[in-house]
């Protein structure tokens, strides 16, 4: 009997479950490693090289390189881990999360400021919420690849 | 015999912790945040605590996706500010209380509950966070923390994650084995992270201020149908991560109004908390900011 996974039906969200997890397990290896102040050095000095180093498909290493974390979240990799390549890049956690709405780090902050993103028509997939695809994205960053989840 | 005396309740979000790292808890953006913890810092103060049980959630610090606890009891000596991608904190290393760590874990096990027994763990900012907005900035080589942690580490990363009527049962089990505890020890139980938050997608940045309040007004009131919030409703009205508060559960559970047997009425009616200090604050970098003092009366 297939697992219930209720969390499925929410918009701009993937949860990191079990199956995820065996997509995105050295993508989100390789993120550890940028723990090590010596692998941060390395990786910043030649990101491909670096990469190449792990078993990752490429289109998880080119989503590494491009910093595109929705697409890197739809490959496996979980934002605890991810965080870690904004780190080494001296990105803070705003200015990341703010990227995978289209947002600028200023429009995202201001949102923020201003009581944050309603839950208001972001509960289900198909209300009219500012997270639902036909919404997204919503600021004036341009995104990576022009995608959203 | 050990005793659970109060609670304490907040969000642990690294952007403090960066904030006090950086002198910046007086700029216009942090103030308000520092000071709902005023008076947690004077609490701290005069109510010391011989040891704290602190609850957090490692963030791929400790354990990445090799080995995946659901819950971990610390029982090191100490542990050490870990490196989380942009160097560690400089904050003193945690020191730990090995002997009643391994007594917890011992009781607990033995009620049912699989622990992951840990001896080596260096702790992120889920749980130094906590620790610096209640005892204040310390300084890494002259200072230390006011007394002994034993870091107690739920997975609410990689689903499954455990429900919250889970956790709250394992704060009546800890309860159980503190008080099992031959010496006398001045215990307070803390459940770090939350409030609502979601870190990744679209929906980054969602905050449900109205949610929030009615889960604490619960959490504090009639705690045992708290507990019963489903996983999916954390989720879709809390946001991705904030299934956090899961673990301010565990610490609810550890209070003395929280019978072991849910049918002892008797023992329900004799027991009961006094609410010391409630903080509620939007936002911290991405999140809700909620912040709680409980004590048993």
């Amino acid at each position: 009997m297939a697992l219930d996974k209720p969390y499925q039906d929410i918009p701009g969200t993937i949860i990191f479950d079990a199956e995820q997890s065996r997509k995105g397990y050295w993508l989100n290896q390789f993120c550890m490693s940028l723990m090590k102040a010596d692998n941060r050095a390395r990786f910043k000095v030649d990101q491909r090289a670096y990469l190449n180093e792990w078993p990752m498909s490429e289109d998880q290493r080119q989503a590494v390189i491009d910093m595109d974390l929705n697409r890197a979240m739809q490959l496996g990799g979980n934002i605890y881990f991810l965080a870690k390549i904004g780190a080494t890049h001296g990105r803070s956690f705003q200015q990341m999360a703010g990227s995978m709405t289209g947002m600028t780090e200023e429009e995202y902050r201001a949102m923020m400021l201003a009581g944050g993103r309603s839950a208001e028509g972001n509960r289900y997939i198909g209300e009219d919420g500012d997270a639902q695809a036909h919404r997204q994205p919503q600021g004036q960053q341009p995104t990576v690849g022009g995608k959203k989840d | 015999m050990a005793k659970i005396t109060a609670s304490v309740f907040t969000s642990h979000v690294p952007a403090i912790g960066a904030a006090i790292d950086l002198g910046k808890t007086q700029e216009d953006y942090w103030k308000p945040l520092f000071a709902g913890y005023d008076f947690s810092k004077q609490w701290m103060k005069d109510n010391k605590p011989d040891v704290i049980f602190l609850v957090f959630n490692d963030h791929a610090t400790a354990f990445s996706l090799d080995m995946i606890p659901t819950f971990a009891i610390g029982t090191a000596a100490e542990y050490t500010p870990a490196d989380e991608g942009f160097g560690p904190r400089p904050v003193p290393k945690v020191q730990g209380h090995p002997d009643l760590a391994s007594h917890i874990a011992h009781s607990v096990i033995q009620q049912d509950f699989d622990l992951t027994i840990v001896n080596k763990m260096d702790v992120d900012h889920g749980l130094t966070v906590p620790l610096s907005l209640m005892c204040g900035e310390k300084d890494p080589v002259k200072d230390s923390w006011p007394c002994p942690v034993i870091p107690f580490a739920v997975n609410v990363v990689q689903y499954p994650v455990p429900s919250g009527q889970r956790c709250f049962n394992l704060g009546k089990a800890i309860r159980k084995a503190v008080e099992s505890y031959d010496e006398d020890l001045n215990v307070h139980i803390w459940g770090t992270g939350g409030m609502s938050h979601q870190l990744q997608g679209a929906r980054a940045g969602l905050i449900n201020r109205e949610w929030d309040n009615a889960w604490m007004d619960q959490m504090i009131a009639d705690p045992a149908a708290c507990a019963a919030t489903p996983h999916i409703d954390y989720v879709r009205e809390a946001g991705s991560e904030g299934i956090e508060l899961v673990m301010w559960l565990i610490a609810r559970g550890a209070m003395s109004d929280v019978p072991y047997d849910a049918t002892d009425l008797e023992a329900a009616r004799a027991h009961s908390v006094s609410v010391k200090h409630r903080f509620y604050h939007v936002p911290a970098s991405n999140t809700a900011v909620g912040h709680l003092i409980l004590e048993n009366n």
